[in-house]
């Protein structure tokens, strides 16, 4: 089909990989099968261009993910000032530096010692986009999105991530139209860092607030 | 609706599967059932409250043995037939008939960046909003069978309104009549205790994003730290 003869001229990856766990093989070209007939007809009809789709998936893929949240923690970790404009408004701070592409409603959540914010959304998997890209399977799972609202320390620790008994735990729901980040804390062994070489640290997992950034140890 | 997607509170999931160095789609499929559902979205033939709703909807049994993209496919599906986008037949045959129907727009490559930014469902207010930052409010006990973004497990607590976050399209009412009826929303925050009883765990605090017709005013008497 001509349609899909233009994918060809592409690399995808992904195709490579495959379902781990519960799926296994006829599920997944069900799944395929299924897929290509939306496409195929839509885009015969012309509801859908597959250059568009082919467009969006390439988007995702290289252009927007967590790298964007961390240029932005990175930020508010040397600069005071960008940082209380980044609480005030995730998008006009972004667009201060060059980050014109966040959007509306996404607010920015600053984890101190006395509180530590933690993002889910029960009734979906509404998740940062903009921020973040795409969210992980966890996100998206049935454990998460059960637990993390009653048992949030258990969750955190499911991860590895154990808070002092003090610290507030804040878990954020996100069933409407606003969408949050996590600013975590800076950690120590960071101090004089290039924006740069901190952004690089500032994992997506710290950035919903599963997990914490651990003290870097400098080389002697 | 109370559907098995509002499973905030559920037990029995097992902990959280963690995959390392997870590629961001699994298998091709994927990449392009969340691609179709954006490009599908851009065309105005349904809402984003719709598609949720149309989700939630799915058999409790199909909801929970599907994946997440499985559930956006089965999603699309009833959606494209029940706009007529597409029959089951040629679903089946692979073979299109002529549109049976116009769409607003259609998404072409040079637009896909439109689609990058958060879009803004903040609409003009119809009243002035009727809480404040610091009031007591109690979540109604209600159980519509329609769309909700009110979860069962904060339904009748008593909560906080720690900020108001403007007033923007009900997704009740988008999904219900295809009415915007636009309403403040406020961020409510529940003591944990509140929610999950005297065992919970002191330290935490959970705020879902409450729209006003969900609160009604709580007496100054109310519960919530």
């Amino acid at each position: 089909m001509a349609d899909h003869d233009h994918d060809d001229d592409h690399q995808h990856d992904h195709d490579h990989h495959h379902h781990h766990g519960e799926g296994h093989a006829s599920e997944l070209s069900e799944m395929q099968i299924r897929v290509r007939a939306l496409e195929t007809i839509l885009a015969q009809k012309g509801y859908v261009d597959p250059a568009a789709l082919d467009e969006i998936v390439e988007t995702y893929e290289k252009r927007i993910g967590p790298h964007i949240g961390a240029k932005l923690v990175a930020r508010a970790w040397v600069d005071e000032d960008f940082k209380k404009e980044l609480l005030k408004d995730v998008a006009i701070a972004s667009e201060r530096i060059g980050l014109t592409e966040i959007g509306s409603h996404v607010i920015a959540l600053e984890n101190k010692p006395s509180v530590h914010h933690v993002v889910v959304c029960t009734l979906c998997s509404c998740y940062p986009w903009a921020v973040l890209g795409l969210p992980p399977t966890w996100y998206k799972s049935y454990a998460y999105r059960s637990r993390v609202v009653k048992e949030p320390r258990k969750v955190l620790a499911d991860f590895g991530t154990t808070l002092p008994d003090t610290t507030e735990i804040r878990v954020w729901d996100s069933t409407a139209e606003t969408r949050f980040i996590v600013i975590p804390q800076r950690p120590v062994g960071t101090e004089g860092w290039s924006e740069e070489r901190l952004a690089s640290i500032v994992s997506r997992d710290a950035m919903v607030g599963v997990t914490v950034l651990q003290p870097v140890i400098q080389e002697a | 609706m109370n559907g098995v997607h509002d499973m905030g509170g559920m037990d029995g999931f097992g902990t959280v599967p963690v995959e390392a160095n997870e590629p961001l789609f699994h298998a091709r499929w994927e990449s392009r059932t969340f691609a179709l559902m954006r490009a599908l979205g851009f065309t105005g033939a349904w809402s984003i409250d719709e598609f949720r709703y149309v989700t939630e909807g799915l058999p409790p049994h199909v909801y929970l043995s599907s994946s997440y993209y499985e559930r956006w496919v089965l999603t699309l599906e009833l959606l494209v037939l029940k706009y007529g986008l597409a029959s089951k037949e040629e679903l089946e045959s692979l073979t299109a008939n002529d549109r049976a129907v116009e769409v607003k727009r259609v998404l072409k490559p040079d637009s896909v960046k439109s689609l990058i930014p958060r879009p803004n469902y903040e609409r003009d207010p119809q009243a002035p909003a009727v809480f404040s930052v610091g009031d007591l409010v109690r979540t109604k006990n209600i159980h519509p069978v329609g769309a909700t973004r009110l979860p069962r497990y904060t339904r009748g607590k008593v909560g906080r309104v720690e900020r108001i976050q403007g007033c923007h399209a009900f997704p009740d009412t988008v999904v219900s009549r295809d009415d915007e009826d636009p309403q403040w929303l406020y961020t409510v925050t529940f003591d944990g205790r509140e929610l999950w009883g005297p065992d919970a765990d002191p330290t935490s605090k959970i705020s879902i994003e409450a729209f006003e017709p969900y609160l009604e005013p709580e007496g100054t008497h109310g519960g919530a730290s």
